[in-house]
């Protein structure tokens, strides 16, 4: 960040502010935020890097059941450990600000959803997601046969080349013809 | 479509081969490029692995690093930085790019790119001084993350209501009552109609003389009788015929009928304004099941849910929503399965049901209307004071006993219906909508039935003996409905919702284990608020201070309802979707605003208005003000209007008009059937992809064994062309085919 603990600095916010969708008091909400994840020591460092753990702690994330999908996504460290620097979590906030485009949303979307990283969507996506959304314990999860004939409907819903798996297109396509999708990914500090 | 067996056992299969990884198509999907027209793109690098199906191959890790540099300079077609999907390193990168790329340019094209950029970052600021205007903005983000977007659109809903209410109070106040209020002050003389010594003028003052009992004054507030009624609250006090001022005369009469034309209008178009989204998604995308499903699973969860308990409630209800849509389809494929004799029988049941709704619709009608007369009838003996309140208001308990009634009666005889589910709430809030909406016109309908029927053969057009001043009669009935709706809506909360919540926490009786938590019914709720608004609308021109009781009564309503929510409610077992609610409870409006305009119309236009009181007077109907203005205006521009006016100028604007929706209906046709083939072409695509694929590793399968035979197995790691190739196991993988190969097809 280079500047003092507690402060951003003007150009920085408002480079900040063109380079992301969020408003100048988001930017700052967002910065006391981060902060206060940091141990003191860490505060004064250039750009320091908060573990998953930390912000998995935020109420904003902890009762999300794709918390640990979102910090992998937008994490930008090599070992691929879900921990985020300042600069991602202000992209992660600019993904799910209001103000952000659909095509933003949908992208990231895919690749939260993208269970195993491989670029597209298939059936093991899929069913964890489902599991994901109705709960992890076992009488909440869907029966084989109903997970079944859901996953068929999903396909038959989305898959356009009918190879069995949603690519980015085809998801984006959907999604833009979902009216909820829009509402319902936000996330506001 | 036949399965394929070289690419996956079934549909859930992962098509695993490496060939298809490599086609080009495949790979630019992987992440988003932008538009060919624009700049330059980076690919992110990434690390991929295929997990195998058991026919795949084996393929190991490989880093997929391809850059795609198109450096086009049309910076005009640049998409903003940050709708790119990329992190704020590379962020950064490309807006270093793009200034580079801007040095290079003209000075006019770079005095462009700035003044857009200083220009958008100004509307920017501006929305969100805006947004930080916006009315309970906390109150709303608490909701959101307690209950999530279902909910949260009941009170965004309210918020607009508030908004409305305020607007129309606005606009009577500003052109109505400000320049009465104002002519003494500016220097206006105001003139009023000249007092004429026919019957129908005189209008005896209502005010109580004598000892006034206190519990009178409440009857008073409660019913808009007595001290309420000669004041700026109802119609009849706006006696005023014109206001002088120094340099315009100020024509009250027609102000107040284009006031009541523009705040419908108003309230019209904004409708419509705020429905336009939902309303295309609706219209366009094929009924019933299209794409519910995806819907439900790619945009099911709320993000913005906060509270661990109300993400285990979601959970729950998107499982319970889940099971019941497969459990809808089972049933749909079940009815399409039925014999005839069933569908007979079905159809006999569902007519036989149908007679019995209309017969009790009809019943609660009749009541309304006997209520109506009766209370009408014993306006003039005053018994006692609870009596009389009574009396007052048996047209409101009688509306709102009929719509608690109605509602559980509807609900109980659609499960014989044998309806799917989803049409089962629709249909059932379809006849509630009809009960509630249709109760007031009833009400009116009566009351003038009332008004205009008189013993002796109507000599003034109205009964001007228990009718002095009907409008201001009909603008008590309004504001009576208007209280009591409010009262009952808290006496609700207070008296049934919080016992209900003692009862069911603390309790632990049948009763309470029956009876269960409060839910928030959002379809009830919002027929609440929109009757309300419905009466307000209807209302305003005989009362025309009820959009301000209106805008207080939402605002207090919403503080009821979040309190109730927060403290007394969970959520609903069956959600009540974001999307299709806004679509709903606009709709609903809609409908509401439609009834709202029937009887307006006809008063202004039918009805004799009343010659005691009021602005008009001396004009026979309320209408008459139009014509006889534009004959007082000079020659170009009456002969302007009534060109517009007359028949022929209509019949071919509607003529023009229809023809206009034909072609728009014809178009969104014709994009329909081109959408369903591009549709089958791409499916048809993909088939052909795979098929060629097949052929092709067949054949290079069979070329690998024959040179297997012939010499070792070249395992090259590039071959000359510089497509990049891949390490695998059983040497299946693109490199330039040899030149002996036969593809065989």
């Amino acid at each position: 960040m280079g500047t003092t603990a507690s402060q951003l600095g003007k150009d920085l916010l408002s480079e900040y502010q063109e380079l992301t969708f969020l408003t100048k008091q988001e930017i700052l909400l967002a910065h006391k935020r981060f902060s206060e994840l940091l141990a003191k020591e860490e505060r004064s460092l250039p750009s320091p890097r908060v573990p998953m753990e930390k912000i998995l702690s935020l109420p904003e994330l902890k009762s999300n059941p794709f918390k640990k999908r979102i910090c992998h996504v937008f994490s930008t460290s090599d070992p691929k450990d879900g921990s985020l620097t300042f600069e991602d979590f202000l992209d992660l906030l600019s993904a799910f600000s209001d103000s952000a485009t659909l095509e933003i949303k949908s992208h990231y979307a895919f690749r939260i959803f993208d269970f195993d990283d491989d670029g597209t969507l298939d059936g093991r996506d899929l069913e964890k997601l489902v599991n994901c959304l109705t709960g992890e314990t076992e009488d909440t999860r869907l029966t084989s046969e109903e997970m079944r004939q859901l996953i068929g409907n999903i396909l038959e819903e989305s898959d356009i080349d009918k190879d069995g798996t949603v690519n980015l297109s085809e998801f984006q396509h959907v999604i833009s013809r979902s009216p909820d999708f829009v509402s319902s990914f936000k996330i506001v500090l | 479509m036949e399965i394929d067996s070289v690419f996956y056992t079934d549909r859930s299969g992962v098509p695993s081969n490496l060939l298809l990884d490599q086609l080009p198509s495949y790979q630019s999907l992987l992440y988003r490029r932008k538009p060919a027209a624009s700049g330059s793109t980076k690919r992110r690098s990434i690390s991929r692995s295929r997990a195998g199906s058991s026919n795949s191959v084996k393929s190991g890790q490989t880093t997929l690093a391809r850059q795609y540099e198109e450096k086009q300079r049309s910076p005009t077609l640049q998409r903003a930085i940050r709708e790119l999907p990329k992190t704020m390193a590379e962020k950064r990168r490309d807006k270093a790019e793009r200034l580079e790329q801007d040095r290079d340019l003209s000075g006019w094209s770079q005095w462009r790119q700035s003044t857009r950029r200083s220009l958008r970052r100004m509307k920017e600021d501006s929305l969100e001084l805006l947004r930080n205007l916006e009315l309970w903005r906390g109150d709303i983000h608490v909701i959101e993350g307690m209950f999530g977007t279902g909910i949260l659109s009941y009170f965004s809903f309210l918020r607009f209501l508030v908004l409305l209410n305020f607007v129309m109070f606005l606009l009577m106040f500003c052109f109505v009552i400000l320049p009465i209020v104002v002519a003494p002050h500016a220097s206006g003389n105001a003139t009023f109609h000249p007092a004429d010594e026919s019957v129908c003028s005189r209008y005896p003052s209502t005010t109580r003389r004598g000892l006034v009992l206190f519990q009178q004054h409440i009857t008073d507030l409660l019913s808009g009788e007595g001290f309420l009624e000669q004041t700026y609250l109802f119609y009849g006090y706006y006696k005023v015929q014109a206001i002088h001022f120094s340099l315009i005369t100020y024509n009250l009469p027609l102000a107040y009928l284009l006031v009541t034309i523009a705040y419908l209008f108003l309230s019209l178009i904004w409708i419509v304004k705020r429905s336009t989204t939902g309303f295309k998604r609706n219209l366009v995308q094929d009924e019933d099941r299209f794409q519910s499903f995806c819907n439900k699973i790619f945009a099911g969860w709320d993000f913005c849910i906060v509270n661990e308990n109300a993400a285990r409630l979601k959970r729950s209800s998107l499982q319970y929503e889940l099971k019941t849509d497969l459990e809808e389809e089972r049933i749909k494929q079940k009815i399409a399965h039925r014999t005839r004799r069933e569908k007979c029988r079905i159809y006999a049941i569902r007519l036989l049901l149908n007679v019995f709704v209309i017969a009790v619709l009809a019943a609660c009608f009749y009541a309304i209307y006997m209520a109506t007369n009766f209370s009408q009838k014993v306006q003039t003996t005053k018994v006692n004071f609870a009596l009389d309140l009574i009396y007052e208001y048996l047209p409101s308990i009688v509306i709102t006993v009929a719509n608690f009634i109605t509602p559980l009666m509807f609900s109980l005889i659609i499960q014989y219906e044998d309806y799917s589910p989803a049409f089962e709430i629709r249909f059932t809030l379809m006849r509630c909508v009809f009960m509630r909406l249709t109760s007031i016109c009833v009400l009116l309908v009566s009351l003038w039935g009332q008004i205009t029927s008189c013993n002796d053969g109507c000599v003034c057009g109205y009964d001007h003996v228990l009718y002095p001043c009907w409008e201001s009669r009909v603008g008590q009935e309004m504001y009576k409905l208007m209280i009591f709706d409010f009262l009952i809506i808290g006496a609700v909360t207070v008296f049934v919702e919080f016992p209900r919540k003692l009862i069911v926490n603390y309790c632990n009786c049948g009763l309470a284990k029956w009876w269960g938590q409060q839910e928030f019914a959002i379809p009830n709720n919002v027929l609440e608020i929109v009757y309300g608004q419905t009466i307000c609308w209807i209302g305003t021109f005989y009362c025309p201070l009820l959009p301000a009781i209106c805008t207080i009564k939402y605002f207090i309503i919403f503080y009821i309802k979040k309190v109730s929510l927060v403290n007394n409610c969970r959520p609903a077992t069956r959600p009540f979707r974001a999307s299709s609610s806004n679509f709903f409870f606009l709709a609903v409006l809609l409908i509401g605003l439609t009834l709202a305009c029937i009887p307006v119309a006809v008063s202004i236009a039918q009805i004799h208005c009343s010659q005691a009181c009021g602005p008009f007077v001396n004009y026979n109907t309320t209408w008459e003000v139009l014509p006889r203005t534009v004959d007082t205006l000079p020659a170009g521009a009456r002969s302007f209007l009534l060109a517009i006016s007359s028949e022929a100028c209509a019949v071919s604007f509607f003529v023009i008009t229809c023809l206009a929706m034909f072609y728009v209906i014809a178009l969104a046709g014709a994009h329909k059937r081109v959408i369903n083939q591009l549709r089958e072409q791409l499916a048809m695509e993909g088939r052909d992809k795979r098929f060629l694929i097949q052929k092709l590793c067949q054949a290079q399968s069979s070329c690998a064994v024959r040179s297997r035979i012939s010499a070792p197995q070249p395992r090259s790691r590039s071959s000359g062309s510089g497509t990049p190739s891949y390490r695998s196991n059983s040497g299946v993988f693109l490199v330039q085919p040899p030149p002996d190969s036969a593809t065989q097809v």
